[in-house]
């Protein structure tokens, strides 16, 4: 113990060990946060979606920091509620019914056009419906008619920017834009008050709700994604699971193969054979496929896909290192003492023999770690990935099929590959400054 | 030299038959783990089904007849497809035996979906056109990474302690994230931003006219592919590698070489190279193994139409066959790839060519 003590007190001299540290530590506590800021029931609830969820957040918006690099002001999510800001107006008309006009003002004055533009209203009451007019009032005080006579169903949807019938009177230029644009320069938007009406009739009653939501260009610390997800939920997420994931995959891995290689060695014989060929027969077993059927046929679930790999890879590659070193540790005087005092088969494995090894499992073992971080993102790209939970290889099989490179929407695909690309890193920086650390052999040259 | 021809002969035998039966194992693994619990035969069975189906939607003789005596005739039908292809006898021991020879000779019948680009839907023709493109990609990139891996080895411990060396040292970590993780950022670079080469693929389209154009084109494919599967593993192999040749460096009898004035190229050349291409190959053999699977997502990601490709799309579209199919190549790529580095291990170990038997470690 003490020995460990002092070989961890020399890390000092290893810069690289410290950086690995303090990135791990890092993510780790960045896993924390996610956990307590944001809970699993939240998390899915926000990632998979639901009625009402991504209403209000554009689809395929940059990061808010992308302010920074772009000139002018870049415009923000605007949603605009009846309760906040909106006015209605009531006025009995004959039979029972009612005239009911919704005003929702709002300032405009970003430098660029939102992304889209979005109505949505709920008109809860049974029977016929009578027309609905909505309309547009600009800065510069036009007013332009948006749809006349739509028939608003009891929670209703409208989504302006996609009416090719007004884009058609607006000359063709696409509403989100058209509505904004300054008549002069089609290319700037005309800063100042809007306001959409919306007036209809409905049964005295009746309750009549609506609110505009006009996307932004930029949403979020982390931008979104083509259904108007929040990235940072998968971000923020994919860090307690990919860590789980590599930790889990590497400690059950390594240790059933480093207790395997033990026993094999020390007993010899036909069960030492025995294991060597289950291991060569394991080379040869085509993993990722296996894994990928299991996938395909079975479960995606993080879980299977963490047993099949850990079963996977009991009989690994490292069983051959292992054993290289079991075979040396085998001739130390104090195993043949141990022998010689009638120790055990069980006890001298467990109590003599791996605990020399232990040290060089420490290296190897931090070492795959980042092998399956990417291995639960590889099986992601393959559109294999755990169908509940948002993790950073899911966004970048997002990316990837929603050709987001094509696009340029370069931040979907670059945020959690570089967040993957660091965790890797950190637990490798960690990995090979252990090595350094601990195989006496290369400290000495 | 007989004797050693002798030996070596035996050696390699003994070892084809173990690869062989370890394949045989992994492939039966594989037909086991594809048809637990009836999974496969369930797919099957819906397809034919289905297919049945569809014959009959379109049969206008059968939509005067009443639903129920329709649906009792499909009924009918597809249980005698089930017998006709064998499908009543019990998986455990002989159906499981006959799925396992059929994987083993590749003898997979017809994809359900998939069809090669010459227009076959045999399994085997599938396959077949897609190896050759997927060892071109595989073999070149390898071949790269080794060529480069080792000669910057061998120039780094040279400069032990150096600049370059911790350079390159402090670059080893990269090596944590796979292949066709940098190929995301390759693409990224230099066919989105920078616009230069393409995107992925194999040739570009519309054909070019002539071979030469032909072969200048697919090159062109390949850097990215080739760069990515280099980038992912570069740096750890020198790592690893450099470690090889610093400790066979220090060895006694370098130093006794170094002593008698020998030039540092025949030092490198006979006295360091030699004793450490073994450990280099075994550790580059792993290199290899990680390597093929790989492959599956760069093929995807590079849209390179090889194994890993129909792989991919196969899974898409639940091909159980061809799924099958490709699983058993791999098997046999990885055998390949393990028997042959096998063989160059028993060519310059010499305790291997002197003494026969497998000695390892």
């Amino acid at each position: 113990m003490q020995n460990w003590l002092a070989m961890l007190k020399g890390a000092k001299r290893y810069p690289s060990l410290v950086a690995g540290v303090v990135m791990i530590i890092i993510f780790i506590s960045f896993s924390i946060y996610a956990v307590v800021a944001l809970p699993y029931s939240e998390a899915i609830r926000l990632w998979r979606g639901g009625p009402g969820v991504w209403d209000e957040t554009p689809r395929n918006a940059g990061p808010v920091w992308f302010d920074l690099f772009i000139e002018g002001k870049v415009p923000r999510t605007i949603a605009i509620n009846l309760e906040d800001t909106g006015t209605k107006t009531e006025e009995a008309t004959s039979d029972g019914m009612k005239r009911v006009e919704i005003i929702l003002p709002f300032q405009y004055d970003y430098d660029g056009f939102p992304k889209e533009l979005r109505l949505y209203s709920e008109a809860r009451y049974e029977g016929s419906r009578e027309p609905a007019t909505v309309s547009w009032r600009t800065p510069d005080g036009r007013t332009i008619i948006l749809q006349e006579n739509r028939v608003l169903r009891i929670e209703d949807t409208y989504y302006i920017s996609q009416d090719d019938e007004l884009r058609t009177r607006l000359s063709g230029i696409a509403p989100h834009k058209g509505l904004f644009a300054d008549p002069n320069n089609e290319e700037k938007p005309l800063k100042g008050e809007y306001q959409l009406l919306l007036t209809t009739e409905v049964p005295e009653t009746a309750e009549l709700d609506a609110k505009l939501v006009a996307p932004g260009q930029l949403h979020g610390l982390a931008g979104t994604d083509h259904r108007g997800r929040d990235l940072m939920v998968a971000l923020l997420w994919g860090a307690p699971i990919g860590l789980m994931f590599g930790v889990f995959a590497a400690v059950g891995a390594q240790v059933s193969t480093f207790v395997l290689s033990a026993i094999g060695t020390w007993l010899g014989g036909k069960i030492d054979r025995l294991f060597q060929w289950l291991t060569q027969v394991n080379l040869v077993i085509p993993v990722l496929p296996l894994l990928i059927l299991i996938g395909h046929f079975y479960s995606r679930s993080l879980w299977t896909m963490l047993g099949m790999v850990i079963a996977l890879n009991v009989f690994s590659a490292s069983y051959l290192t292992y054993r290289a070193m079991y075979l040396q540790a085998k001739e130390a005087p104090y195993i043949e003492a141990a022998q010689a005092y009638g120790v055990g088969n069980l006890r001298m494995i467990f109590r003599y023999l791996m605990p020399r090894i232990a040290p060089t499992l420490l290296p190897q073992f931090v070492l795959i770690i980042p092998l399956f971080v990417f291995l639960e993102a590889t099986l992601s790209v393959l559109g294999l990935g755990d169908p509940v939970l948002p993790t950073w290889g899911k966004v970048i099989y997002d990316a990837v099929d929603e050709g987001a490179l094509y696009k340029g929407y370069y931040y979907w695909l670059v945020e959690p590959a570089v967040l993957l690309l660091l965790l890797g890193v950190g637990f490798a920086l960690i990995g090979y400054s252990l090595d350094r650390i601990f195989n006496p052999r290369l400290r000495t040259l | 030299m007989r004797q050693i021809i002798n030996t070596l002969g035996k050696f390699t035998l003994i070892r084809a038959v173990l690869l062989f039966l370890a394949v045989i194992v992994a492939v039966y693994l594989t037909v086991i783990v594809a048809n637990l619990g009836g999974q496969l035969d369930e797919i099957r069975k819906a397809q034919i089904r289905f297919d049945i189906g569809q014959t009959a939607f379109g049969d206008p003789s059968l939509q005067s007849l009443p639903p129920e005596v329709v649906a009792e005739m499909l009924n009918e039908m597809a249980e005698r497809e089930f017998l006709r292809l064998g499908m009543d006898r019990p998986f455990f021991p002989m159906r499981s035996f006959e799925y396992l020879w059929r994987a083993m000779t590749l003898e997979l019948g017809r994809a359900e979906r998939l069809s090669s680009d010459a227009g076959s839907r045999q399994v085997r023709n599938i396959l077949m056109e897609r190896i050759p493109v997927t060892l071109a990609l595989f073999g070149t990139a390898n071949l790269v990474l080794f060529i480069l891996a080792l000669f910057i080895a061998l120039f780094l411990s040279r400069r032990y302690g150096g600049f370059l060396d911790r350079l390159i040292i402090a670059l080893a970590p990269s090596s944590a994230a796979p292949g066709w993780f940098y190929g995301l950022f390759l693409i990224l670079i230099f066919g989105a931003v920078l616009r230069v080469l393409p995107w992925g693929g194999l040739v570009d389209a519309p054909l070019p006219d002539t071979s030469l154009g032909y072969a200048l084109s697919v090159l062109r494919h390949m850097i990215l592919p080739v760069t990515a599967v280099v980038l992912g593993a570069l740096f750890a192999s020198i790592y690893t590698w450099r470690t090889f040749f610093l400790i066979y460096s220090s060895e006694d009898y370098v130093e006794l070489a170094r002593a008698k004035g020998l030039s540092s190229r025949a030092i490198d050349m006979r006295y360091v190279l030699r004793p450490v291409l073994p450990p280099i190959l075994t550790s580059f053999l792993l290199v290899l193994i990680t390597m093929w699977m790989g492959q599956i997502v760069l093929e995807t990601v590079f849209h390179w139409p090889g194994l890993g490709s129909v792989f991919y799309q196969a899974t898409q579209m639940s091909d159980v066959p061809v799924i099958l199919g490709v699983i058993v190549i791999y098997g046999y790529l990885l055998a390949a790839t393990v028997f042959v580095l096998d063989f160059v291990y028993a060519i310059i170990d010499p305790r291997v060519r002197v003494g026969g038997g497998a000695v390892r470690h």
